[in-house]
């Protein structure tokens, strides 16, 4: 085997592992019974267009959790001055209007419900949410957000598609409106993937779906889009939650790669000149 | 003046002989090639871990109570504490990975024979520790997957016929798995096991000096010799090998440092998406996963599915899986072939050696998906496989017909 063979064998065999990986990452994620808004795939979640850096997103998505979610969700291994340093968000801005009751700026992000009681109330303690981007992924969180529709066979009136009889009530349902679970009339695709068409008039056919999200007109206090836009600044903030320095890991680690290249450089130079001698 | 100061050294440590013993007089074969570099990269990644271990053992909390709220606290608190965090999570798959090349290496140029087979059963040793420090360092975050892959890993020992419930519980110090499990796992994590890693590689490295590095061409290059006694096909270690180490250990740390920092969670396989879940012993996880490593000895645990001899399934699989790692000891008796190196053995081993690495990998990812019936019949025909290159050894490797070898290494 010569050198070039010997190589490529070494690549194979490591691009192969790494393959294998790649496609059992592929797997899993699923997002329950949603359904895509063109009615054509079920169970896979939406995108959730996150960016780290966005800083007014991420205070939107904090706003949002203070007010709405923290009532019950704690934060329990983030402290609320980290948040308005990574946030910059003004010390005293945030303590005025970010923190409720009589806790101090160094403390962890705690609730003041008792577990026991919260679970004789939802069925099961409202769970820690710190690290649930990094548990479910953002996808799924921003999916699980947007999926609440109305359903009075549930003690709270509520189900969600993401995750089906969850026992958390629809704490956004002013903002949102009221979502209904609805059918609607869809292009009917062929098996070889066309529309299906009426062989006599020509006429596109369709066929019923049932299980899209319709918000009940002018019954939220946002639109449909603003109410988006809005999950997903608060998911931001929980991917923020779970891993609150990656944009401080990815610089540092931008400049230790900058560093490296050149050790690499020069230690190849070096191996250069000393090889020199053994021929 | 340093002259002096050697002199002062040498007449109380063999210093001077122990650097020209190791170092610039350790004649490495000079066609030595790429496979050749798992070695000293391990070396390093041993560095790392021993390193970022320290330091992390500086804030976390080995209690079942504080322990998942620690790992935390490194990660936020701690300045670039998860750094060091992410450093050692990294450090543990490219320690995994890096040894089966290790291995590989070693089992494609016959680098088990005879006069190397103290070296490599050292090497299995360091192998069945890292598998150790790899288990018990992974339930110490005490997330989800912590705590079920533990379950899982010691209610194995309860299988075991008459004495299982009692050892089982003997190992655990507990009826369940429980913080006084937690505490024992860590202190062999953070003394016990890296204290006997560090000695067995320490003797690995020896045993290396003493008989020889192996080549690709798997001849004895001490054969012949020029006149001041030096292997000719050689080179000194250092400063040649240790330079174009160095440029190796430098490409190496781009892909480490690369995973470390912007993907290091490894897309789930360095760190699982379930372990950022406290640990919870009433609730258990979908799907319980070994680490990505694990995956090819969990494979062959899920698939014997039938007992025999009055023996439970689970029991007969704990054997098998034990007997997957434990049956690497024996390739140097196992091997009858008169040449080391692939490349000059006859057909037959090579192909069994591709079988091996077709079944490892194709073990590794059933392993990593939830079983189904078609997946443990897969699962069963190539652990048969997997076990065939070693048992059939000694026929294929005795009758095939071999290349000649030549009596000086080829380069190129």
């Amino acid at each position: 085997m010569n050198k070039k063979n010997r190589i490529l064998t070494f690549v194979v065999i490591i691009a192969a592992s790494l393959g294998s990986l790649k496609v059992l990452a592929a797997a899993g994620a699923a997002c329950g019974s949603f359904l895509s808004e063109d009615g054509l795939t079920k169970g896979e979640c939406k995108e959730a267009y996150i960016n780290p850096k966005d800083k007014a997103s991420l205070q939107r998505g904090a706003q949002v959790y203070m007010n709405y979610c923290l009532g019950c969700h704690s934060l329990k291994y983030a402290r609320y001055k980290k948040v308005s340093e990574d946030l910059e968000i003004p010390l005293s801005m945030f303590q005025e209007n970010l923190i409720f009751g009589d806790q101090k700026m160094g403390d962890l992000i705690q609730v003041g419900m008792d577990p026991k009681e919260a679970k004789e109330w939802f069925g099961n303690a409202p769970p820690d949410l710190t690290l649930e981007a990094g548990l479910r992924g953002p996808d799924w969180i921003y999916t699980y957000l947007t999926s609440f529709y109305i359903d009075e066979s549930r003690p709270l009136g509520v189900n969600n598609k993401v995750y089906e009889n969850v026992g958390m009530p629809h704490v956004l349902i002013d903002m949102q409106g009221t979502p209904r679970s609805v059918c609607k009339q869809i292009p009917a695709f062929a098996d070889n993937g066309g529309i299906k068409q009426d062989p006599l008039t020509g006429e596109q056919l369709t066929e019923e779906r049932c299980g899209f999200l319709q918000v009940d007109n002018g019954t939220g206090e946002m639109s449909t889009e603003q109410f988006d836009k809005t999950m997903l600044d608060l998911t931001n903030f929980l991917a923020y939650m779970t891993d609150p320095l990656k944009v401080e890991r990815e610089t540092i680690g931008t400049y230790v790669l900058l560093y490296l290249f050149i050790f690499t450089m020069l230690s190849y130079l070096l191996y250069r000149e000393f090889k020199k001698d053994l021929h | 003046m340093v002259t002096k100061l050697m002199n002062w050294f040498d007449d109380r440590l063999p210093l001077t002989a122990t650097i020209e013993r190791h170092l610039t007089k350790y004649p490495a074969p000079i066609n030595m090639n790429i496979w050749y570099l798992a070695g000293v990269l391990l070396v390093v990644v041993l560095v790392i871990q021993l390193a970022s271990g320290i330091w992390l053992l500086m804030n976390y909390e080995p209690t079942a109570e504080g322990a998942f709220a620690s790992i935390q606290y490194i990660m936020r608190d701690v300045k670039y504490g998860y750094i060091i965090r992410y450093m050692h999570t990294t450090g543990a798959s490219a320690f995994f990975a890096l040894i089966f090349l290790h291995m590989f290496r070693g089992m494609m140029y016959g680098s088990y024979q005879k006069p190397r087979e103290l070296l490599w059963v050292l090497g299995w040793i360091t192998y069945f520790l890292l598998c150790a420090l790899g288990f018990t360092g992974y339930v110490l975050p005490w997330g989800q997957m912590s705590f079920w892959a533990a379950q899982v890993i010691m209610s194995l020992f309860g299988s075991i016929p008459y004495i299982g419930e009692d050892l089982l519980t003997w190992i655990r110090g507990d009826y369940l798995i429980s913080g006084i499990t937690l505490n024992r796992l860590f202190a062999f994590h953070v003394v016990l096991l890296p204290l006997a890693l560090i000695a067995v590689v320490f003797v690995h490295i020896l045993a290396l000096h003493e008989v020889g590095s192996n080549n690709p061409d798997g001849v004895d290059v001490k054969k012949f010799k020029d006149a001041d006694g030096v292997p000719l096909d050689t080179k000194p270690f250092f400063p040649y090998d240790v330079m174009h180490d160095l440029y190796a250990i430098g490409v190496f740390l781009i892909f480490f440092v690369a995973i470390m920092f912007f993907y290091p969670d490894g897309g789930g396989y360095v760190i699982e998406y379930v372990n950022y879940e406290a640990a919870d012993n009433l609730k258990t996880p979908e799907h319980i996963v070994p680490s990505w490593y694990y995956t090819p000895y969990y494979a062959m645990l899920r698939a014997v599915t039938f007992p025999l001899f009055g023996l439970t399934a689970k029991f007969l699989g704990f054997v098998v899986m034990a007997a997957g790692i434990a049956i690497f000891v024996a390739l140097p008796w196992l091997d009858r072939s008169p040449v080391k190196s692939i490349k000059y053995k006859g057909i037959y081993s090579k192909f069994f050696l591709a079988l091996f690495v077709v079944s490892f990998l194709v073990l590794g990812y059933l392993g990593a998906v939830p079983s189904t019936p078609a997946r443990t019949i897969a699962a069963q025909i190539f652990t048969v496989c997997y076990f065939a290159y070693f048992l059939l050894m000694p026929i294929y490797s005795k009758y095939e017909t071999c290349k000649p070898v030549p009596d000086r290494v080829q380069l190129g």
